[in-house]
């Protein structure tokens, strides 16, 4: 079944069909224009809830670090914004969340193409066990991408612009599963990119990586900025003062995860406003 | 502290254990050197290719060979689609009431005597459906002993393959189909496929549903409304039903045994394929 | 604020498909339980209603042109030989998990698990070949017949031994290695660990392959029809010749018609249900021990 990029959901009732239409590429950083914008957030599992009450805005084509402990609903956060939340039985999200002012809950909506302007990177590399080339085509072709000229375009330019493409040029037809941890993770990126997301989640994508495969990854990242707006949960403090322009610290309260501060990276980092962030930033606690 | 000698207990231990295993080996060694010394003789092309001639005490066994091809045939075609759609439906919806119901059930079929499936088999296929004793009857009755096996190995391949690919399909705005299609079960597939090898080495031991389902006609089956006679049954006969039969009996039993351990053989070396194309270099 | 629900599957088309096809096909599967408990009910309605399931025990003794339906020689039989079987295969296969976990040379494990595997693999009928070919005639020396209780219950035991061996090793194989290193610790020596510290913490696991074995047993046709010897009466002896439950449906079959055949497919529906109790036993017992 093809998929077109501007498909709709197939809706019942005669309604204006409803679709997210083409995003603009982020514009430079400086000029903070909202890009994804929560407002009372909240997430819960199985009654249980993980994250409570949490608003903030994401600026349009910025890098968002999203800080604190495990267990604070970093994640649940980032999958309430491309709702890879329905994917777990008993996920419940209380609360809105606009995209380019469109809500992503709206029933209208068409998922899979919200999931396709809203690419997400894993933890653990997650490439296809297919072979390298098949990893990038096989989406492309699934939303209606069809043509060979094109998708060997795509594929190059997603490869390129990772800095995969000199490294596997000329084996593109070799399983993706034989490449090293950090090439799995660049190649998943592509992925993502080939299929011209205006927004990136990742959740902690160095950390199941090797020291130099970090540094690359994180390099890679660090270029995303103004084409993409990057929204990247981290462990990694240093890290997140490196590569963010903003961040969002997160806490537990009362067995509850919530937004604690959210700001200029710069500002949270060297002068907080709250002690909590204070204490986690200097390595006092968390 | 120096070396103690050691206690009476531990000796006996170690005696017993030892004991126990030789035993076990040996009776094993036994059997197999047994089959092998008295079926050998028979293990030539002639046999695989000849029809039985007195009552199979000479001859070969081929049109018995065609039968029991035939019958896996039969099950393997009620089998497939059916443990594959069921599996990938519980794999769905691992939670739900029907899913559960399902699985319990499928626990329950497995445990059931063989003979007793004969007797469904005989009752729905050869009576009910009007197929009499025939290669369709034995197929399907073997189907419905395949299928517990069957289900339950490709389900838990499915789950391995488990949440990472599945949800990054999903981030990638794939559907439950295409990733399903594309991802999931490739990769299941050595898995699903080692299932299908034991359920079929399973089938192939069958004996006692196959009396009352295929019946026991030792000709070269024409149609698959014929009556035919698996190898297992062939074996059955000879040796109870055939005086001076025994010779054939263990050439065929040595055939049947050959083609099991090949069957599992290949069963063993795709979980292992499976197994280790999930560890990924880092 | 409604909370709303986002666990239903996705919308387009092609999944909704895929839902109703593997859907409706399960449902076939699922029925295939309930079907074959209902046409075993259906074919021996003669026999199990008006009381006339009575019969099964108070005849005198297995004559079905007359009307005699007497289970219990056979229903005994049956119990001795899986009883018998148990007693044996349940020690041996024991100990050789034992010593493929504890005693055994590295070298000698996966060759001794493939061992396993293989004897677990091969068909009843084969087990049948051999024991009427080899062990009947040992038995026949020492006291004829030879086919009789003692060659079932021999039988029966190396078929059910790799079960019990496979599932006690796997049991034995999950035990803690903190349990271990801590009863080393303390100085105990391998028996010490072995008996009080690995079987005990085993002994779930054990139980379930145990129940598994007697499942197998009860079920066992082909291979106790060639050895036993099929005389239908109350064994005396271990040497004495004997009919199980099982065997008596294969023999008898093929020409049995009118109450005769509603009476084997009664043993059919008993021999269920005692295997679905057992099947629900060993069930439980894992759900218990996954607590």
């Amino acid at each position: 079944m093809k998929i077109n990029s501007n498909t709709t959901s197939q809706s019942e009732t005669s309604t204006v069909p409803y679709t997210l239409g083409d995003m603009e590429q982020g514009a430079a950083c400086c000029i903070p224009v909202p890009h994804i914008e929560v407002e009372n957030l909240s997430v819960a599992y199985q009654g249980k809830i993980v994250l409570e009450d949490v608003s903030l805005n994401i600026n349009k084509g910025c890098i968002t670090a999203l800080i604190g402990p495990s267990g604070c609903g970093k994640t649940s956060l980032l999958s309430s914004l491309n709702r890879l939340t329905d994917l777990i039985p008993g996920s419940q999200m209380q609360g809105k969340v606009h995209i380019d002012g469109v809500d992503v809950r709206d029933p209208q909506l068409d998922v899979m193409t919200l999931r396709r302007k809203v690419g997400m990177i894993f933890q653990k590399p997650n490439p296809f066990p297919l072979s390298i080339r098949r990893n990038i085509e096989m989406p492309l072709r699934e939303h209606g991408v069809k043509q060979r000229g094109e998708l060997e375009a795509r594929v190059t330019t997603a490869l390129q612009d990772v800095g995969l493409w000199d490294e596997v040029r000329d084996r593109l037809d070799t399983p993706a599963l034989s490449l090293s941890g950090g090439q799995q993770q660049r190649l998943c990126i592509a992925r993502a990119l080939a299929l011209e997301p205006a927004i990136l989640l990742m959740d902690e994508p160095c950390s199941a990586l090797d020291p130099i495969a970090s540094v690359v990854v994180e390099e890679l990242i660090h270029s995303l900025r103004n084409r993409y707006t990057v929204v990247i949960v981290t462990h990694n403090l240093a890290q997140a003062r490196r590569v963010a322009n903003y961040a969002a610290f997160f806490w537990m309260t009362g067995r509850v995860g919530k937004l604690i501060e959210f700001g200029r990276c710069q500002s949270l980092f060297d002068s907080p406003s709250h002690d909590l962030t204070a204490a986690y930033v200097t390595g006092v606690s968390g | 502290m120096f070396k103690q000698p050691a206690r009476y207990s531990d000796v006996m231990l170690t005696l017993l254990v030892w004991l126990a295993t030789l035993l076990v080996v040996g009776l094993f060694a036994w059997l197999v050197g047994d089959l092998i010394l008295h079926g050998y003789s028979k293990l030539n092309l002639a046999f695989l290719l000849d029809v039985p001639q007195n009552a199979g005490r000479e001859g070969g066994i081929a049109p018995i060979l065609v039968s029991t091809l035939l019958i896996l045939a039969v099950a393997l075609l009620a089998t497939l689609p059916l443990g594959l759609a069921t599996a990938v439906y519980l794999s769905e919806y691992t939670n739900g009431a029907l899913a559960n119901g399902i699985r319990m059930s499928l626990n329950i079929l497995a445990g059931v005597p063989s003979i007793v499936f004969g007797l469904f088999g005989n009752a729905l296929f050869c009576i009910w459906l009007g197929m009499g004793f025939s290669i369709w009857s034995g197929g399907l009755t073997l189907a419905c002993m395949m299928l517990p096996l069957f289900i339950s190995t490709t389900e838990s391949g499915l789950s391995a393959v488990t949440n990472e690919w599945r949800h990054g399909a999903a981030a990638l705005g794939l559907s439950h189909t295409a990733a399903l299609w594309q991802v999931l079960l490739p990769a299941a597939s050595p898995a699903i496929t080692a299932g299908l090898m034991l359920s079929i080495g399973r089938a192939l031991a069958e004996t006692a549903a196959l009396i009352f389902t295929s019946g026991y006609v030792d000709r070269m089956p024409t149609s698959l409304s014929d009556s035919g006679r698996a190898l297992s049954v062939h074996i059955y006969d000879l040796s109870m039903n055939v005086t001076g039969g025994d010779a054939s009996a263990y050439g065929s039993a040595l055939v049947l045994i050959i083609t099991l351990m090949v069957i599992s053989g290949i069963a063993v070396g795709l979980t292992n394929r499976f197994l280790s194309q999930r560890i990924t270099p880092s | 604020m409604i909370w709303s629900r986002h666990n239903t599957s996705s919308p387009l088309r092609a999944d909704a498909t895929l839902a109703r096809v593997t859907g409706s096909l399960a449902m076939a599967v699922a029925v295939l339980l309930g079907l074959v408990i209902l046409l075993l009910i259906r074919e021996s309605w003669g026999m199990l209603v008006d009381g006339g399931w009575v019969r099964f025990f108070d005849s005198e003794g297995w004559y079905p042109q007359r009307g005699q339906f007497d289970l219990l020689p056979m229903l005994w039989a049956t119990l001795a030989a899986s009883l018998g079987a148990l007693l044996i295969a349940l020690p041996l296969g024991m100990m050789s998990a034992v010593f493929s976990r504890f005693y055994a040379p590295g070298w000698m494990v996966s060759s001794l698990r493939r061992v396993m595997m293989l004897l677990a693999g091969i068909p009843s009928v084969v087990y049948g070949l051999w024991g009427l070919t080899v062990l009947v005639p040992l038995i026949a020396q020492w006291e004829p017949p030879g086919a009789s209780l003692l060659a079932a219950i021999l039988i029966l035991a190396l078929m059910v031994l790799p079960t019990v061996a496979l599932t006690s090793e796997a049991a034995l194989a999950a035990v803690s290695p903190a349990s271990l290193q801590g009863a080393a610790a303390l100085g105990l020596s391998r028996k010490g660990i072995v008996l009080g510290v690995a079987l005990p913490e085993a002994r779930a696991g054990i139980m379930t392959g145990a129940l598994l074995a007697a499942l197998r047993a009860l079920g066992e046709t082909m291979a106790v029809l060639m050895v036993a010897g099929n005389v239908v009466q109350t064994p005396g002896s271990v040497f004495d010749s004997v009919r199980v439950l099982t065997a008596n449906i294969a023999l008898e079959m093929p020409y049995a018609i009118g109450d005769h055949r509603a009476a084997l497919f009664a043993t059919g529906l008993m021999l269920m249900l005692i295997v679905t109790l057992l099947s629900w036993l060993a069930g439980r017992r894992e759900e218990l021990a996954h607590v």
